[in-house]
């Protein structure tokens, strides 16, 4: 009873003190000015430094800022693991009063959709999951579209036919890769042949270093990644050969040997989904299909961007810039069969262009060019 | 010339004194690194550790936070106080969380009054069960159990990673390593705290982890166990006169330490995550170590070290999103508290003057 009494006592107070801060809010315009920003939060997984995956999302960040201007205010927290550690800062940022809070990591993808049912007002973007709910966005971009470009410029620039591929993870986002520049590859070159070594990390300059002297030493002359570090270049250019960078440009740490970067450009699609927002437009593109429902985009919208060809001479650019251009107008689809498996096996009947759903769920086999088989 | 004479008795006043001294040097020296930051001192310390436990539920999140350091360094100060230096409870966390997943995703259809306990047990065992390499090897061929345990850390955490990218993964995630959520059962929940409600994210986890300190800290003081520990670390050889045996203290006290990282595994999954993934723990095992000696290997101060160094983590983010402030700067508050903490140990144990050096025996005066 007690405790009741004092707390109606608080509510009543909360109330009169509500009603006279909102009395002398009418004379103060600048406090109702900066109540107007949208605020707006990002988790990071790691520090942004000056290269690599969290680094794209820091240039997205400091884009949709000077986009905005005044009329945003961005924070962002780095350092967050994968862990119940980003539900208690998603659930902070969102008590701090952010609009739209854009969580950069796969593995915050429960903590995301947990933390939304908290917050129904606030809007929150997951970047590369496939969970989504009244409140939560996701959005992707479409990597292996670069990567087929790459796979171009590999198999015309290779002497020995062997290309190294240095992978992360065995997951769709990282097969769709292989097998894109798999089929870019045999598209320009049918003798060429590219081997995967697994580093089973994202990031691990040692280990990305160690897989990137192995390719070497059999024979590779090309090596491309999908991992984050610079440490592949750097070990290819001492070895006179040539790669390709991965989220950023990364030209600066091997100007001899990168072939060009595929750089993740986030800006486009922060400034669209936050304008969204400001226009009471936003939405999670729910629909009958779930893949449909994802933003997935990529150089058509300069959602992905490749940086300039070098090291390579004017004919290879020039059929890398004609590749790109095809993915950019939309006439190459890349996953358009006739696409065979690494056995032989016909696995998309001539014709037929994979739709988004099944580039994530069929994609259990490397094409036509690729060594091996998918671990696990 | 200083010389460092050891203390005959240790008062307790002393004891209690020297981790105070330790928080309130490690909280200056914080304020003179956030202003060369660039940050206002004082706005800073409010910021990190004042602020983020403004809120009755930031308070719960403080608690959440801190309960597998409670839990997993409680188990610590029984191998610490025997002198047996456990680094590898990490990987026994790891495997508590392994052993009571697998029971959660095999019998997914049990209730909780079984699954629970089942899974109590299968992460106690899992613990001890990795505890019980380096005691065994320790025991049986007197290898270095702090780089044995270390060093089975890295095979626990690639062994989970192997686990929920192969064999334990959920067919449906579209090859992302998780595995399927844990059933309803399998989880704890959070607690509804009359009167007040949810606290944050406050569980009943946490309950257990305040028991189970208290529970340890009882065995300590009061059993015959925690007192052939004490000897076995204060003095092995009068231990040995006494009739106690080292190599079952050794094991005991590894199958402590196992049993309750592995516990803390078990509560860090079921109450937060609900399902396993590569990572389990974020160096709550290493952390741990710092939280029993922060409690001066006392389990009932645990709670409390294990409260501060939650603050530090969680004020580590605040501060991030508050000022914009570098996370590392929370690994600097962790690496200094400990310094601070080894080097009031020192002036705790030893008692310093100002002396000449006394004659080395044997030797000549000039």
């Amino acid at each position: 009873m007690k405790i009741k009494s004092i707390l109606s006592f608080g509510a009543i107070v909360a109330v009169a003190s509500m009603a006279i801060s909102a009395l002398v809010g009418i004379t103060s315009i600048t406090a109702a000015h900066a109540a107007d920003k949208v605020k707006v939060g990002f988790v990071y997984l790691t520090t942004p430094g000056d290269h690599g995956w969290t680094y794209a999302h820091e240039v997205g960040r400091q884009q949709v800022e000077k986009h905005f201007g005044d009329k945003v205010e961005t924070t962002f927290v780095e350092n967050v693991p994968e862990g119940p550690d980003s539900a208690r800062v998603i659930r902070e940022l969102a008590k701090q009063g952010n609009d739209i809070i854009f969580t950069t990591s796969f593995g915050y993808m429960d903590h995301t959709i947990k933390v939304a049912k908290e917050f129904p007002n606030v809007k929150f973007e997951h970047i590369t999951g496939y969970k989504r709910s009244t409140n939560v966005a996701t959005g992707n971009i479409r990597f292996y579209e670069g990567r087929y470009v790459q796979g171009v410029v590999a198999g015309l620039m290779t002497k020995s036919n062997k290309i190294g591929y240095v992978a992360s993870f065995p997951i769709p986002e990282v097969i769709q890769g292989i097998n894109a520049f798999g089929i870019g590859l045999r598209s320009v070159n049918p003798k060429a042949e590219v081997s995967v070594i697994w580093v089973n990390s994202w990031y691990d300059p040692v280990k990305e270093a160690d897989a990137a002297k192995v390719h070497i030493a059999e024979g590779a002359d090309i090596l491309a990644q999908h991992t984050d570090s610079p440490a592949m270049l750097q070990t290819a250019q001492k070895a006179g050969a040539l790669g390709f960078g991965q989220s950023s440009d990364m030209k600066a740490f091997a100007p001899k040997a990168q072939l060009f970067s595929s750089v993740n450009n986030w800006g486009p699609y922060y400034i669209n989904k936050i304008q969204q927002l400001m226009d009471g437009k936003w939405s999670t593109g729910d629909g009958p299909d779930h893949w449909a429902g994802n933003t997935w985009v990529g150089m058509s919208d300069d959602f992905l961007v490749l940086s300039p060809f070098e090291n390579m001479p004017a004919d290879v650019a020039a059929a890398a810039a004609k590749a790109a251009a095809d993915i950019k107008s939309g006439a190459n689809k890349i996953f358009t069969g006739p696409i065979k498996d690494n056995t032989g096996k016909l696995r998309v009947p001539a014709g037929k262009t994979l739709n988004d759903g099944e580039l994530f769920t069929t994609l259990d086999y490397y094409v036509d060019g690729i060594a091996g088989k998918i671990p696990g | 010339m200083i010389s460092m004479i050891p203390r005959k008795h240790i008062p307790l006043s002393l004891t209690l004194l020297t981790p105070t001294i330790a928080i309130i040097l490690t909280l200056l020296f914080g304020a003179g690194i956030f202003g060369l930051l660039g940050f206002s001192p004082l706005g800073s310390l409010y910021t990190f550790f004042v602020a983020p436990i403004s809120r009755p539920d930031q308070i719960g999140d403080l608690f959440v936070k801190a309960c597998p350091l409670i839990i997993t360094a409680t188990g610590l100060v029984f191998c610490f106080r025997a002198n047996v230096w456990n680094i590898g409870a990490e990987g026994q966390l790891v495997f508590g969380a392994i052993f009571s997943g697998w029971m959660a995703l095999s019998f997914p259809h049990w209730p909780a009054m079984t699954l629970m306990p089942a899974m109590i047990v299968a992460s106690i065992i899992g613990g001890i069960f990795w505890a019980m390499i380096p005691a065994l090897l320790k025991v049986r061929f007197n290898t270095n159990e702090i780089l044995v345990s270390l060093m089975l850390t890295y095979v626990a955490a690639l062994f989970i990673d192997w686990l929920v990218r192969g064999p334990w993964r959920d067919p449906m995630s579209f090859g992302f390593p998780l595995t399927k959520m844990y059933s309803d059962a399998a989880l704890i929940h959070r607690i509804d705290v009359p009167f007040v409600g949810m606290l944050g994210q406050l569980h009943w986890g946490v309950v257990g982890a305040l028991i189970l300190a208290i529970f340890g800290g009882f065995v300590l003081s009061r059993t015959i166990l925690g007192f052939q520990i004490k000897v076995m670390g204060d003095a092995p050889r009068a231990g040995r006169f006494a009739g106690f045996n080292p190599n079952l203290i050794t094991i005991g006290v590894m199958a402590i330490a196992g049993g309750a990282a592995g516990l803390a595994g078990m509560v860090e999954v079921s109450a937060s995550m609900g399902q396993l993934q590569p990572n389990v723990s974020f160096g709550y095992g290493f952390t741990a170590i710092i939280v029993a000696f922060l409690a001066r290997l006392n389990p009932v101060g645990v709670i409390f070290a294990g409260l501060i160094v939650a603050l530090a983590e969680l004020g580590g983010d605040h501060a991030q999103i508050a000022l914009g402030m570098p996370k590392v700067v929370t690994g600097v508050f962790k690496g200094v508290l400990l310094f601070m903490l080894l080097a009031g140990e020192t002036f705790n144990r030893y008692h310093i003057t100002w002396r000449h050096p006394a004659p080395m025996p044997g030797s000549r005066e000039q």
